[in-house]
């Protein structure tokens, strides 16, 4: 018997897969969690920042930080778009706004008109391999433990994507716990009082709506380094596992989205694992093709018991919860 | 107690509705808000006098409420000009109306249950550079002023009774503590006018005195008062002037002494009164409790003794036996308990 999933599904506490989901769930945990931002369209800013950074740097060659700052500028327009109409609105306007926006944003770089520049329903290939030869300081070889040994290249990945992640909790908790993070608290209960008050709700909503689209602009980048680019990738999927993950960990704190993706991910490749194992076995009457689905049941049902019996997540604060409710 | 402010002091003129004010604070023509085919404010001339209080009474459904909404930017008019302070305020968004210093509280308490006492004060306070986007991550930059906020708010605190609650969540206050925390927190902008949407509503009838002084203390800070309420016996004690509304406009106002018994105020009050039987003597006799008019409770009184029914002659001394009316209105409809 294969017991190699245990160490794998180890292996998913820091992947950068892992990173790249967290810091894309940071980002809507400032939208989300602290500014009471209901964004169903998370992934396409992942989209946006995968497609800036790799448009930037694989198709047209430009340097790496070129397409850092093209990562950063596609996400503040796509913000400012989304939040000019709607932050005045009601909360639910950028909720229906955001999904339809996401899926335009995945259908217009899947069309072949596009497809000089975005690789149309093929992605881009390369961006990887690209960052690695222009950032990566390491020697070349291949370092670590059974199953778990990694590239330089992979090493690097990991390195990146769990920096970011750091830089990225710091700035959401400098920010969350400064008089800042106050007004957004009080904008995500009443936005009444807090206007009332004097402060200017709207630039409040339309800050938080930047700073955590550029940090799922980045969680996007973060996420095309060990694959290619590939639209597909960001349907409404994606998004609603960003909420999974925020949502078990906690939406209101700075770390909840870190741990609920390594929770997340772990559980995934675990329950995937011993699914096979089942399954090879004879010792479970279901088809291999059905493994994925049952994954995602036990996900489903993991996060509904979650949500009954710990809605604040597992990092968050009980009173909150309680008296936000 | 502190004096009233004598009427001489107050009017240019005649009492009559909308009259003209010595020196107005707020002076509004012309505001008018329809809901469909409904005319919910339709006041053709108000002036609210400055460093006075002034109560805005009328019956439920009067627009007071809607007025409200409409002077300080939460509600846009269908027509209507006003002016705060000489500044023109039409059209101005309500978070820039309350910069200017004029601050409202809300009939349905907004105090922030998710969060702290001591940080719905905190979030009151003016000039904390740290709010800005930029500065919040620099915490040196806006520690001092962090510092001289909390200051400001525990005595702010203190001053309502609600110190021992500092870092208790809002939501576990009673309701008429977050009216007071509400209160306290507005005063936290230190505002040049505070309009109070009945503050007492809901209110523990223990606390309300305190809140009578409280609100009389503002008086004494120079701040300009205009509150919502329907306990009569409170206006009298602390209104030094009172407007009275009845189908979105202005009907009569004058001070609480004689505004009662006003006949368009006993008209608008007992027309409002649809749920009590006014054809009944008990009917009248309740309408004038809420009043508190004696010309309605006499007038009442004497056709009770006429019909042989015998009436209690209860004392209309307000000062001795404060907030003795039973509330008619129910709790407010915001009392959540955690
Ligand atoms: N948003 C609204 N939509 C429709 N009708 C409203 C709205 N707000 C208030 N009204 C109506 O306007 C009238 C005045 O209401 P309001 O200002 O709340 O009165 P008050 O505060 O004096 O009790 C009432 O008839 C009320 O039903
Ligand atoms: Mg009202």
């Amino acid at each position: 018997m294969d017991f190699n999933f245990i160490p794998l599904a180890f292996g998913e506490v820091f992947s950068p897969t892992t990173a790249a989901y967290a810091l894309a769930a940071i980002g809507l945990a400032v939208h989300f969690g602290f500014a009471g931002l209901l964004n169903f369209g998370q992934a396409g800013f992942m989209a946006l920042g995968g497609y800036a950074f790799a448009v930037t740097t694989v198709i047209f060659g430009l340097p790496v930080w070129m397409g850092f700052l093209m990562v950063i500028a596609v996400s503040v327009v796509f913000a400012l778009i989304l939040g000019i109409p709607t932050l005045r609105l009601r909360a639910d306007y950028l909720s229906i706004v955001t999904i339809a926006a996401a899926e335009i944003v995945r259908l217009s770089v899947k069309t072949p008109e596009f497809s000089d520049v975005t690789g149309g329903s093929e992605g881009i290939n390369g961006a990887g391999r690209v960052f690695n030869e222009a950032t990566n300081p390491l020697p070349d070889g291949r370092w670590g433990v059974g199953v778990l040994t990694y590239s330089s290249a992979q090493w690097w990945l990991i390195i990146v994507g769990w920096a970011m992640v750091a830089i990225a909790c710091l700035l959401v908790w400098l920010l969350t716990r400064s008089p800042w993070g106050r007004v957004l608290r009080g904008i995500r209960e009443d936005e009444d009082a807090v206007r009332s008050l004097g402060k200017n709700v709207y630039q409040y909503k339309m800050q938080a709506l930047i700073i955590g689209g550029v940090i799922g602009g980045f969680g996007g980048f973060l996420f095309i380094l060990p694959r290619s680019l590939q639209p597909d990738n960001y349907g409404t999927q994606m998004t609603f596992f960003l909420y999974t993950i925020l949502l078990l960990g906690g939406a209101a704190t700075v770390f909840g989205p870190v741990l609920g993706s390594i929770i997340f991910w772990v559980v995934l490749s675990l329950s995937d694992g011993v699914l096979s194992l089942l399954v090879s076995n004879g010792w479970l009457p279901i088809a291999t093709t059905q493994q994925g689905p049952i994954r995602f049941i036990i996900v489903g049902v993991a996060l509904m018991l979650l949500v009954i019996f710990r809605p604040q997540g597992i990092l968050g604060k009980k009173k909150e919860a309680l008296f936000s409710a | 107690m502190p004096e009233k402010t004598p009427v001489s002091d107050i009017l240019a003129g005649e009492a009559a509705p909308g009259c003209a004010k010595k020196d107005p604070i707020l002076v509004a023509d012309h505001v008018s808000r329809h809901f469909g085919g409904l005319t919910a404010v339709d006041v053709a001339h108000v002036e609210i006098p400055r460093g006075s209080i002034t109560a805005l009474i009328g019956p439920n459904g009067a627009g007071k409420t809607t007025l409200f909404n409409l002077l300080t930017g939460f509600d846009k008019p269908n027509t209507g000009t006003w002016t705060f302070d000489g500044q023109s305020l039409g059209g101005v968004p309500a978070f820039k109306v309350a910069r200017r210093g004029m601050v409202r509280t809300f009939q349905l308490t907004k105090a922030l249950s998710a969060m702290t006492v001591i940080e719905n004060m905190r979030l009151g306070a003016t000039g904390q550079g740290g709010e800005n986007v930029f500065a919040s991550v620099i915490r040196p930059l806006w520690r001092g002023r962090e510092a001289e906020i909390t200051e400001q708010a525990e005595g702010l605190l203190a001053r309502f009774k609600l110190d021992t609650k500092r870092d208790d969540y809002a939501g576990s206050l009673s309701g008429g503590q977050r009216k007071l925390l509400e209160m306290a927190r507005a005063l936290m902008t230190r505002p040049k006018m505070i309009m109070l949407d009945e503050p007492m509503a809901g209110v523990n009838p223990a606390l309300t005195q305190s809140l009578l002084e409280h609100i009389l203390s503002l008086k004494d800070d120079g701040t300009t008062v205009l509150f919502v309420e329907h306990d009569m016996h409170m206006v009298n004690e602390i209104a030094d002037w009172v407007i009275v509304m009845a189908e979105g406009k202005v009907v009569a106002e004058g001070p609480p002494s004689t505004v009662m018994n006003d006949q368009a105020v006993i008209d608008a009050y007992l027309g409002a009164h649809h749920d009590v039987d006014l054809g009944t003597i008990e009917g009248r006799l309740e309408v004038a409790e809420e009043m508190d008019s004696e010309a309605v409770r006499e007038e009442a009184e004497e056709e009770a003794e006429a019909a042989g029914i015998p009436v209690e002659h209860a004392t209309p001394d307000a000062e001795a036996t404060p907030a003795k009316t039973p509330r008619k209105k129910p709790a407010a409809k915001d009392e959540v308990t955690p």
